[in-house]
């Protein structure tokens, strides 16, 4: 459904991967509040990139402040080379936390009115409206008024507006708040599809697990902090990878093959868990002892550690659990 | 290389303003809209003619005495015996060397008579327009007969002799079509300029100013309300014009001559449009602006008060100022931006004089620019937390050049 964004000439050409946003050391203080202190990303083009954390982190400053909403106290910002957002305001796609619409417009003037802001002609984004509702299942509700439509619906018209225009970059923020688990599905499927489409999207959030299962690269933030960016895999390899052992039976000589810290289950119907890290000697070494010693090997595996875990380490127990509670209040 | 910057401010404004305007229009709150002018109109009609009251009283229409010099002395010397018991016209003995064609007298600029007494005591005779001479004759028999021989004496026929007009008719309507168009455009702006107060609290309200502000300058945000409302302010005065014009024009044998403005009917209309549009823009971006400070519609409704006494004063203001042209006061009618429309609309009635009006109308969209500039700019401070502070902008801008460097 969606199509190539705007062909976008390079600001400048380094030869290293090209940058959708650079942002380095922002600071932005309201009042006496330090709201975001020292912010650095670096977003791929092309990418899916996530801003993971608890309200109140900073996460929409940050977006504000890329989009060109607000100045940053200090620090420098560049989407796509350009130091003022607005030089390149036709390229960017915005849907803010707080969703707006006006309540008397129908649909497609809706759509059509948000990328005329961008510099589309009404018309044409009427029509391309149209073309967008009908491809996102809302054919029904083109010439509904936007109060006549269910909140989900008008998410969906409102994140429909953002794309009209077809940016390059896309900035949700929070895209997920709000949507029952099915258009959840829908969005996570929509934002594959730009970026497939060659759209750099980057997306709040505080449910973890949009963020990893559509990220490419996270930034982790908490007190207006960011402790990690980058890449999904090299934040969660930070920690190192568990095996999850299954035994028969929870005594004999094959118990010093298991590292002194390793955590044991013993589980109701009598089988036996253990988790520790994997050993430096390797797994196949393990095996064997185990298996010498009879342990009686039930079920054997390594799990590598998830973004949660790699956001306690990262960005310490309470922002952990801050965020949890943030997630678990939604769904409330 | 495709134009990716965000809209130009006129194109965006007209993108905010095409919105606004088709919203309203096709509201049903637009009907009752239209209903404003029957209120409207009668506070019109009766200020109108309190104004022209006001401005004959302020400067009154007086009596040309042009009779022998004995005759004179006894007229003036009958007013003083009569005027405390009697309503009687101001007057002014004609001397000798002067001149004392009826026509002349009516025609000098300088000494605003309204009727010309001429012939003898016995047989007076009365010049002037219709209505002033049909007006005074009564008052002049009696001074007559009382300067003849006291209250005994026969009261005189009173010639009369109709002019066209005179200097006094022309000051006294001209006054009063200054002060119709003040009191109109006061009407205009105070029932219209007054819903931009509002204007910004949907989009505060639904949060669709961050979609704004994140695509386009809020200047343009500001110009584009201003513009829409302007645009629905013109809708309803066509209709309201429309209507009220039929009404003249069925009963225009009825009101006999309506009273010429100095520049003339056709460009009047063109500079009351004008100015109105100048007014409405000034009071609305000052409205514009206190309104989207406010936080909620209650602190709208709060500030909508003082407010309409803003507009009060000005109108007072230029009311006061225009039976006094070119005086210290008047000059700072014209000059204060919220009251130049005003002042300068009193002006286009009463002076035949145009450069004025084109410096104004600079001076006052200038001063439209200022304000919109001055009030989007508090807005994204205040409303939209967006400045940056003194200390940290040079850091942000030190920043900056070392990282271009």
């Amino acid at each position: 459904m969606l199509t190539e964004p705007d062909a976008v000439p390079r600001a400048h050409d380094t030869g290293s991967p090209p940058l959708a946003i650079e942002a380095r050391g922002l600071v932005k203080r309201f009042d006496r509040t330090l709201a975001v202190d020292g912010v650095d990303i670096s977003v791929p083009e092309g990418a899916i990139y996530g801003i993971l954390g608890p309200n109140g982190a900073g996460k929409t400053t940050t977006l504000r402040m890329l989009l060109g909403i607000i100045d940053p106290d200090e620090g420098v910002r560049r989407v796509f080379g350009h130091e003022r957002p607005h030089e390149i305001a036709r390229w960017i796609g915005y849907l803010p936390e707080e969703r707006g619409l006006y309540p008397s417009m129908k649909c497609d003037e809706a759509i059509g009115f948000m990328g005329a802001l961008r510099g589309l002609p009404v018309e044409e984004g009427r029509r391309r409206g149209r073309e967008l509702l009908e491809g996102h299942g809302l054919g029904h509700a083109v010439d509904k008024q936007i109060r006549q439509l269910s909140k989900g619906m008008a998410q969906t018209v409102q994140l429909l507006g953002t794309l009209v225009h077809k940016p390059r970059l896309v900035v949700l923020d929070e895209p997920f708040s709000g949507l029952d688990a099915i258009n959840q599905g829908k969005l996570e499927g929509l934002i594959r599809e730009m970026a497939e489409a060659g759209t750099t999207v980057i997306f709040s959030t505080h449910v973890i697990h949009h963020a990893e299962r559509l990220c490419d690269d996270v930034a982790i933030i908490a007190g207006g902090k960011v402790p990690y960016a980058g890449s999904v895999d090299v934040a969660r390899d930070r920690i190192p990878a568990q095996v999850r052992l299954e035994t028969a039976n929870g005594e004999g000589e094959w118990r010093g093959a298991l590292p002194d810290n390793a955590r044991h289950d013993k589980k109701a119907h009598g089988g036996h868990f253990w988790y520790f890290p994997v050993p430096d000697s390797g797994i196949e070494v393990l095996l064997k002892r185990l298996i010498d010693g009879g342990a009686g090997i039930l079920s054997l595996s390594i799990e590598r550690a998830g973004l949660h875990d790699a956001f306690v380490e990262i960005a310490g127990e309470a922002a952990a659990r801050a965020l949890d509670e943030d997630a678990a209040g939604e769904i409330a | 290389m495709a134009d990716a910057s965000r809209l130009p401010l006129w194109r965006a404004a007209m993108v905010i303003a095409r919105r606004d305007f088709r919203a309203i229009l096709f509201s049903k709150a637009f009907l009752f809209f239209l209903l404003g002018p029957i209120f409207f109109g009668a506070i019109s009609v009766m200020a109108g003619t309190l104004g022209a009251k006001a401005a004959e009283s302020a400067d009154p229409p007086r009596l040309a005495v042009v009779l022998s010099e004995e005759e004179g002395a006894a007229f003036a010397a009958a007013h003083a015996r009569l005027e405390d018991a009697v309503s009687l016209p101001e007057f002014a003995v004609v001397g000798g060397d002067e001149p004392r064609e009826a026509d002349r007298l009516l025609s000098d600029t300088s000494r605003n008579f309204g009727a010309v007494l001429t012939g003898t005591l016995e047989a007076p005779e009365l010049s002037g327009t219709e209505e002033r001479i049909d007006r005074w004759r009564g008052q002049v028999a009696l001074l007559a007969a009382e300067a003849r021989g006291g209250p005994s004496a026969e009261l005189p026929e009173v010639a009369l002799k109709p002019t066209a007009t005179s200097v006094a008719t022309i000051r006294s309507a001209q006054t009063a079509t200054a002060t119709g168009a003040i009191t109109l455009l006061f009407l205009l702006t105070m029932l219209l300029a007054g819903m931009v107060l509002s204007n910004l609290v949907e989009e505060k309200a639904n949060k669709i100013i961050e979609i704004l502000a994140a695509a386009i300058p809020m200047d343009a945000v500001f110009y584009g309300k201003l513009f829409a409302m302007l645009g629905v302010s013109f809708v309803g005065i066509a209709v309201w014009g429309g209507i009220a014009g039929t009404i003249l024009w069925l009963g225009s044998s009825a009101l006999g001559p309506v009273p010429t403005p100095a520049v003339g009917w056709p460009l009047f209309v063109v500079l009351f449009v004008t100015y109105f549009a100048t007014a409405y823009l000034l009071i609305g971006s000052v409205f514009l602006t206190i309104g989207s400070m406010a936080p909620t519609v209650r602190d709208v409704q709060t500030l909508s008060m003082p407010a309409t006494i803003l507009q009060l004063a000005v109108f007072f203001l230029a009311t006061y100022a225009l039976s006094d042209a070119g005086s210290p006061v008047e000059l700072f009618a014209v000059i204060f931006p919220v009251s130049s429309p005003y002042a300068m609309v009193a002006r286009a009635a009463q002076s035949p004089v145009l450069w004025t009006h084109l410096a104004a109308i600079a001076w006052q969209l200038l001063w439209v620019g200022i304000f919109v500039k001055v009030g989007s700019g508090l807005f994204r401070k205040l409303v939209m937390k967006s400045g940056a502070g003194g200390k940290a902008k040079k850091a942000w801008f030190g920043i900056g050049r070392t990282a271009k460097g």
